[in-house]
């Protein structure tokens, strides 16, 4: 799933704080698992907006709403109508949400009250971690099925570098070091010999965007 | 001589290190230049080390050799993608630098520059192979260079890494991508490191091992406690709390100098890596201790 944190309460303010009519628009998929933008999120956003703008006095009508997924324009379509009535769209859904919106609605602009991190995995309830970087050309037979392009601080291809410590990453005793739980399962797997052969420079031109893929439909295919 | 001449007759050899300022004031660094040429047999000149943007590592190794002072390009990967780092090797390889050591560098967190994006498109084991391919007259994708270069290529080793297992598959596949030399993170324990050595000997690598002086035992303690791959054993940090505050310099002089003659005498190893870390007006009188001068 994609995961994201609501940006800082006084960033989102300065963003809004000059519109008249605002709609905190909320999305109930990934981010709403994540506890940033769903629903719930949404409302408990607009409130506090709405005690912002009585403190300080500034006359602006702040609304909240959401819809089950902003990835998909068809989701959109039965509250269009209603979203078209407010100046700002303040978005809570991720950026691939905000930058569908953007391209649907037109005159109105659409921002977003979430900085949308990465794809994760949720191991507890409330953690999330980064497993995948979507790089385009996935390597996890070669790594025991963990992603050292995401989960490795220096995306690194042949091993831990010298800053291992104990498990953990050099950059934070709290992150492991992707390379030794990699040589860990591998070793548990026991196919260490994957991971003695040199893996050569990576081919970065897959994981850069702008990406776009048009599937062939099965019809397609067979016709 | 060049550095693998030097290193592949089989004296045992002594390297340094210079780190660029911050800036454009280069006295400090020229007079270390001065301190330590004719004295050890190169220097690593420092690449951004630690991730703390100062004067590039190809600009001090032209300071270096305009001073008589052979100098080591140390290159990360930290800062550059594999069009830069390729374009920095040609550059060095005409301004007359011989020796290369490829690593995969700190990560910006830990300098002066922390949102900077860090870079990674290669790593340590694929510039060594891109090393070695530029020496047989070939850029990374294969494209044949006017001219090839002749580098002799490094990287580095921690043997005291925990765990150490997978750091040992990564030196091994150093050497298998051309690493003719290592310089090792500083070491302490000299059973352990004879251990290492028994190990690395399969390999037809020199190795030259890190030696850091300690200034105290406070020193030896923080590192043990935050530097990754540092171990000072408990024996040396007992000896430099007897030694006082007044002696505890001194004390890591001589622990340094002890360790560096045992490790030739008994021939332990090839050569010592002497980081100075702010001491090099130091370096000359640890060679002298350690009966090299
Ligand atoms: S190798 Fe690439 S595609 Fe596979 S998990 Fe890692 S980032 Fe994702
Ligand atoms: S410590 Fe491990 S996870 Fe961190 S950068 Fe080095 S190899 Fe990657």
């Amino acid at each position: 799933m994609i995961v994201g944190e609501q940006k800082p309460f006084d960033e989102i303010w300065d963003m809004i704080k000059d519109y008249k009519k605002v709609l905190v628009f909320g999305c109930n998929t990934c981010v709403a698992i994540c506890h940033a933008g769903g629903g719930k999120e949404a409302e408990i956003l607009a409130s506090l907006l709405k005690m912002k703008a009585t403190q300080e006095g500034a006359a602006i009508e702040i609304s909240h709403s959401a819809i089950e997924r902003h990835c998909e324009p068809e989701f959109f379509q039965p509250s269009m109508e209603d979203v078209r009535k407010y100046d700002l769209v303040l978005s809570t859904a991720c950026g691939v949400g905000v930058n569908l919106l953007s391209e649907i609605i037109g005159e109105i602009p659409v921002f977003p009250a979430i900085n949308t991190e990465f794809f994760g995995a949720v191991p507890r309830a409330g953690e999330f971690e980064e497993h995948c970087a979507g790089c385009g050309n996935c390597i996890l037979h070669l790594t025991g099925g963990i992603c050292p392009i995401a989960r490795c601080s220096k995306s690194l291809l042949n091993g831990p570098c010298g800053g291992t410590n104990n498990g953990s990453c050099e950059i934070s005793p709290d992150i492991k070091c992707a390379w030794v739980q990699i040589y860990d399962r591998l070793k548990a797997l026991n196919r260490l010999d994957v991971m003695k052969q040199i893996n050569e420079a990576k081919d970065w031109s897959t994981s850069q965007g702008p990406r776009n893929i048009k599937v062939k439909l099965m019809e397609e295919n067979t016709k | 001589m060049s550095f693998r001449d030097i290193v592949e007759s089989g004296k045992f050899v002594v390297t340094g290190e210079i780190g660029p300022p911050k800036g454009t004031d280069i006295k400090e660094v020229l007079h270390h230049i001065e301190l330590l040429k004719g004295k050890i047999d190169v220097a690593n000149v420092t690449d951004n080390q630690a991730a703390v943007m100062r004067i590039s590592s190809l600009a001090g190794c032209q300071l270096c050799l305009q001073n008589g002072l052979e100098p080591v390009l140390q290159m990360t990967c930290r800062d550059r993608n594999r069009i830069g780092l390729q374009a920095d090797l040609l550059g060095a390889s005409v301004l007359g630098i011989k020796t290369v050591l490829c690593l995969t560098g700190d990560h910006v967190n830990a300098g002066d520059h922390k949102q900077a994006k860090s870079v990674y498109d290669v790593e340590s084991v694929q510039l060594l192979k891109i090393v070695n391919g530029m020496n047989n007259g070939f850029d990374m994708s294969g494209n044949e260079l006017q001219g090839a270069t002749d580098f002799y290529p490094g990287a580095v080793v921690t043997p005291e890494s925990v765990p150490l297992e997978p750091q040992l598959v990564k030196f091994e596949k150093k050497v298998e991508a051309g690493a003719k030399f290592f310089q090792t993170q500083a070491i302490y324990n000299m059973d352990k490191f004879k251990d290492f050595m028994k190990y690395a000997r399969q390999f037809p690598v020199k190795i030259l091992a890190g030696i850091v002086v300690l200034k105290s035992a406070g020193m030896a303690n923080f590192m043990n406690k935050n530097v990754p791959g540092i171990m000072v054993p408990q024996d040396l940090i007992d000896e430099m709390k007897a030694a006082g505050k007044e002696k505890a310099l001194d004390t890591g002089l001589n622990i340094a100098a002890r360790h560096i003659r045992q490790l030739k005498e008994e021939k332990i190893c090839d050569g010592v890596h002497i980081m100075a870390i702010g001491m090099e007006d130091k370096v000359p009188e640890i060679m002298e201790r350690a009966g090299l001068l």
